[in-house]
């Protein structure tokens, strides 16, 4: 395997906001990549700094061979990028889009309708075709964003954040289309905020955090580097968050962090902890519902790693209002 | 370079497709110099047909620069113009095309209001070919200053609003209802520098017969100059600003 996207020390400042510090990373041939993070973490800046959109400060991105910097022209024409809206052209039926779209990267006039019709087929928005994407719901949206950015048959695709927004089964139905593209022979980097969906769908992750790469390895690679470490999730009555500082305190606690509602406990020798934490509890008059121990998830090493909560990873930005008209 | 032009002209086509039938575009482009033609004719049946160069110009100018203001802040807003930006095409073939296609639309209103005053009030032009090449360089200059505009601001009505203050302005100093030559010693140093200045001049000439001010093709030199200043310009200018944006 080879490496077909590489990021090289970049970094981007704003004023004195330093969103993205020392990036470096290199995605595989075929591979999906996954870029992880809350929210602010410097994930949309990278993408754009790979996609020739935002001028790095320092460092270099190569895609496909191409310098992004040296010639931006050059590596968009090897990329396809699907921004973290779906921001297609409101007046425009979802063929005239597309259409556009293939006009705009040079493809030959023979080929233009053609291909519309076949993507729009296969991201089935076809009895679609001549309909507006003004009055398209927001998954229809998603779908034809992401085959906008397929029109001119890249080897290269970008997904900022597909399925923020989305209900769950255009979700879902959105990263079953993923899938299909990797088995396409694409390559893809996505990035996301949702563990869950890095897990379901990534060969590889690199957690960023405030703009530093914190790790970057196979989903199980990670999950790894915390199997050493014993979790311990207990279902409790409502709990304030000093309760988890609070917790904290207690010896061989390493990390404590709410996920799902549940108070979730981690350390290398936790469960020889029990009474400490459970007469903790009982001195807070928190009612304890169950405990389990659990083998480490993605979402238990994200944690330990970053020591971001997993909760604020499931905050979603917010989104524009939509701006149909002038 | 082929690619380039031609995407200049997919992305001019895909504007005056979603556009031209845009509020700001009807009311400042079309309505304001149909209002102001029937106003002249009103007062003054018999002298209409000497306010018509002016008109002509200030149609060009108003309908150019409203859609010119247009298809960059909307596009702005809705995170379109991203999608731009995305496209294998240099700054120079996105400002080229959005130029032209505005152009495109203030040429087509010019000429329709110029075929109106020809057939209603009997003029005839003695120079079509100045005249058209005037009406080009004439719409690409006004593009360029709406574009600058749409650089400046955020929202659509902020775009109306900032041309509005560049256009009254350039009515009067430009000689679009009287002559250059009778406007005081300053406005005439002011209406040196300004495009529409030229395009009056080189109109009064093919449509009244008027000796112009100037050579009109020094007045074609002029604007030709315009045009090359204009676009370096804005392309500088929205380079910037992109910068800045991301």
């Amino acid at each position: 395997m080879t490496a077909i996207v590489e990021a090289r020390n970049l970094q981007k400042s704003y004023g004195k906001l330093r969103a993205v510090e020392d990036v470096s990373f290199s995605i595989e041939t075929g591979e999906i990549f996954g870029l992880l993070g809350p929210n602010g973490a410097g994930k949309t800046t990278t993408i754009r700094m790979l996609s020739g959109l935002t001028v790095p400060d320092g460092g270099q991105a190569v895609v496909d061979g191409c310098d992004v910097i040296q010639d931006p022209v050059g590596a968009k024409l090897r990329l396809g990028v699907v921004p973290e809206s779906s921001n297609l052209y409101m007046e425009l039926s979802a063929t005239e889009n597309l259409i556009y779209m293939a006009q705009l990267y040079g493809m030959p006039k023979t080929d233009w309708k053609r291909r519309a019709e076949e993507l729009l087929r296969q991201f089935g928005l076809y009895e679609r075709k001549d309909s507006r994407f003004q009055g398209f719901s927001r998954g229809m949206k998603r779908r034809l964003t992401i085959a906008a950015a397929l029109v001119h048959r890249p080897r290269i695709v970008f997904l900022d954040e597909p399925t923020t927004a989305l209900d769950i089964m255009s979700a879902r139905g959105l990263r079953k289309m993923i899938r299909e593209l990797k088995k396409s022979g694409v390559t893809i980097l996505l990035t996301t905020h949702l563990i869950p969906e890095a897990e379901e769908l990534c060969d590889r992750v690199a957690i960023i955090v405030m703009g530093k790469i914190l790790a970057t390895d196979t989903v199980s690679g990670i999950r790894d580097r915390v199997k050493e470490t014993e979790i311990l999730d207990i279902s409790i009555s409502p709990f304030s968050e000093a309760v988890i500082d609070q917790i904290k305190e207690i010896t061989g606690v390493e990390t404590a962090a709410k996920v799902n509602s549940h108070l979730r406990l981690y350390g290398n020798d936790i469960l020889k902890q029990l009474p400490a934490i459970t007469g903790f509890l009982a001195k807070s008059r928190i009612d304890i519902l169950s405990i389990q121990s659990m083998n480490p998830t993605l979402e238990d090493a994200f944690v330990q790693l970053t020591g971001v909560e997993a909760e604020v990873m499931k905050i979603n930005k917010p989104q524009k209002p939509p701006g149909g008209s002038i | 370079m082929i690619l380039a032009w031609k995407q200049s002209y997919y992305i001019a086509r895909k504007d005056l497709k979603a556009y031209y039938l845009k509020p700001p575009l009807i009311s400042w482009g079309l309505m304001l110099p149909v209002v102001f033609l029937l106003a002249f004719y009103l007062r003054n049946p018999e002298k209409v047909a000497e306010v018509v160069p002016g008109l002509v110009a200030l149609t060009l100018l108003f309908s150019t620069t409203s859609m010119a203001a247009i298809v960059i802040t909307f596009e702005k807003r809705i995170d379109a113009l991203e999608r731009l930006l995305l496209a294998p095409l240099g700054m120079k073939t996105l400002i080229f095309g959005k130029g032209i296609g505005s152009s495109a639309i203030g040429a087509s209103v010019g000429l329709f209001i110029l075929f109106i005053s020809i057939v209603a009030f009997g003029l005839s032009v003695s120079h079509w070919i100045l005249l058209l090449l005037c009406i080009v360089l004439s719409t690409f200059s006004f593009a360029c200053m709406g574009l600058l505009i749409s650089v400046a601001v955020k929202e659509v009505f902020e775009a109306m609003t900032l041309s509005n203050f560049f256009r009254l302005p350039m009515v009067f100093i430009c000689g679009v209802f009287f002559p250059f030559e009778s406007l005081p010693k300053a406005l005439q140093i002011a209406g040196f520098f300004l495009p529409m200045t030229y395009s009056v001049d080189i109109l009064r000439y093919c449509l009244l017969n008027q000796g112009s001010f100037l050579n009109p093709y020094l007045d074609l030199a002029a604007l030709m100059g315009f045009n090359l200043l204009l676009f370096f310009w804005i392309t500088a200018a929205f380079r910037k600003s992109l910068r800045e944006q991301y």
